[in-house]
């Protein structure tokens, strides 16, 4: 007999979405990432684990183009998305960052309205042509982020206004209202109580129908019981990549053993 | 074992759970020894006092099921912790079976008291109770020397198990055929070969689980069967 629950875990092992190959990343004198390759699933959610400083974050930057922003970091090698290279000339960053959008582990809300959050975006990215087109992208992005019910009779309040994890999910619905493909999640429930991470995690589970989502998170029972997917990165290294069942039960690498049984800081 | 946990409570609460189980198996054997040679010689005392005994078993069982439960639910432990926990929850479950048959074997032998023996079979079940008895000792100990080496060895020693039953079983259906008054005991009898036979496939499961434990993978399942009593009864009805 089938089991159901593996059935829905299974779902996934889409069309690679994001393709790395040879990525060396160096900070300054610093070797952060050290030739890392690995497919991102479309469809599928994809958890980074590892100690604090193994480079997950940074490699989670490298996918958009984060580290663009700071000066001492060097990338190498290939990253590509849909076959198309991200590092090539004629690729605009923020436009990327459409595509490939971010959460960050603060809720980090616009100091602007619930409204406003939302709509920059799909504006200075032209997504409207009109008023009424901007409402419907405005509640769209807040359904798809769990907290349209929430807001709907308040959304000219400022969004810093809000509790942390409807700051978080409100991020989420900024994040998805340019229509990104992938999600880039960096520590997103470290801020947050139990409650509210639980909805964050129900609302990374809906979200995994449309788009590639990538997390990052400290919180092993969260890889595990968020992502189909799991990366371990050791000291720059990733060390092991495989279905997340498997990696937390039967792991390949003493390392990876070590790391999630408790036994390496 | 590999490396200590950072947490050091976490590494005692998993060696306090598999500290019990072993103490259980020791229980185990005990009982089952008991059994075996209160029926071989006839000691009705020691029968009453295996039967009484189960319930400690039992109490052992459930306590290791209890710490295990609350090992999973504070610790959530994962790949090789998660499979020691597992593992000793179906290890006690397999021991606990094991005592069982062994009071049923103590209250078969106190029923039988005052019966005749049919010649030779009494040695014969203690025999094959030391046998299987052995099996639950090795099964143990290659669990904690985490030797799969071991675990497999003893997997192939239940064929011979199966055997040492096949030939009572046809030894006791011969004498039951000759004369028909040797068939209350001789059922008897045969109820205990076979308890005693049930305890060598569960040693078979313990060994299997240390399998488990170091492979995260469970043998495939074409393990060796031997006892092959119910195909000799079609043959013998025709």
């Amino acid at each position: 007999m089938n089991d159901l629950r593996k059935i829905e875990r299974d779902v996934t092992m889409n069309s690679t979405k994001i393709t790395a190959r040879d990525v060396n990343v160096h900070y300054g004198d610093t070797h952060a990432i050290k030739d890392v390759k690995v497919d991102i699933a479309d469809r599928t959610v994809t958890a980074f684990i590892g100690p604090s400083g193994c480079g997950k974050s940074t490699f989670l930057r490298c996918l958009n183009r984060m580290n663009d922003t700071i000066d001492i970091c060097r990338v190498e090698g290939t990253i590509e998305l849909d076959g198309q290279d991200i590092y090539r000339k004629s690729i605009d960053p923020v436009q990327l960052r459409a595509q490939i959008g971010m959460v960050f582990q603060k809720p980090n809300p616009f100091p602007k309205s619930i409204y406003d959050n939302i709509a920059y975006g799909p504006r200075i990215h032209g997504l409207a042509k009109s008023k009424g087109e901007l409402d419907e992208i405005v509640e769209r992005a807040l359904r798809r982020g769990a907290i349209w019910e929430e807001v709907k009779d308040r959304l000219n309040d400022p969004g810093t206004g809000l509790s942390g994890g409807q700051q978080q999910r409100l991020c989420i619905a900024r994040a998805v209202a340019t229509e990104p493909e992938v999600l880039l999640m960096d520590e997103p429930c470290s801020a947050l109580d139990p409650i509210a991470t639980a909805q964050v995690e129900e609302l990374i589970e809906e979200l995994r129908r449309e788009y590639s989502v990538v997390i990052v998170t400290h919180s092993m029972q969260q890889a595990a019981r968020v992502s189909q997917k799991t990366a371990f990165f050791h000291l720059g290294h990733l060390v092991e990549f495989n279905d997340t069942e498997q990696i937390f039960t039967n792991p390949t690498d003493s390392r990876t053993e070590a790391y999630i049984t408790g036994r390496i800081g | 074992m590999i490396e200590k946990h950072i947490v050091t409570s976490f590494d005692h609460d998993l060696e306090s759970i598999q500290a019990s189980m072993m103490k259980l198996g020791g229980q185990v054997e005990e009982a089952l020894a008991n059994a075996a040679k209160a029926l071989q010689t006839r000691d009705e005392e020691l029968a009453q006092q295996v039967r009484e005994g189960d319930r400690l078993i039992d109490d052992l069982d459930q306590s290791i099921k209890t710490d295990a439960a609350r090992l999973l639910a504070l610790r959530s432990p994962t790949a090789v912790d998660l499979r020691t926990v597992l593992s000793v929850m179906e290890i006690s479950s397999n021991l606990e079976r094991c005592g069982d048959y062994a009071k049923n074997i103590a209250k078969r032998s106190l029923a039988m008291a005052p019966a005749r023996e049919i010649n030779g079979s009494l040695s014969a079940l203690r025999r094959m109770s030391r046998f299987v008895e052995a099996m639950i000792r090795d099964s143990l100990d290659a669990y904690i020397q985490r030797d799969v080496v071991k675990a497999q060895e003893i997997i192939e020693r239940d064929v011979e198990a199966d055997q040492i039953y096949n030939t009572l079983f046809r030894s006791l259906l011969t004498h039951m055929m000759e004369d028909h008054r040797n068939i209350a005991v001789g059922m008897h009898l045969h109820f205990i070969a076979k308890n005693i036979e049930r305890v060598g496939d569960h040693a078979t499961g313990i060994a299997e689980q240390t399998i488990y434990l170091v492979t995260g993978k469970l043998p495939e399942e074409d393990r060796p069967k031997q006892d092959r009593t119910s195909l000799e009864l079609q043959e013998s009805d025709v």
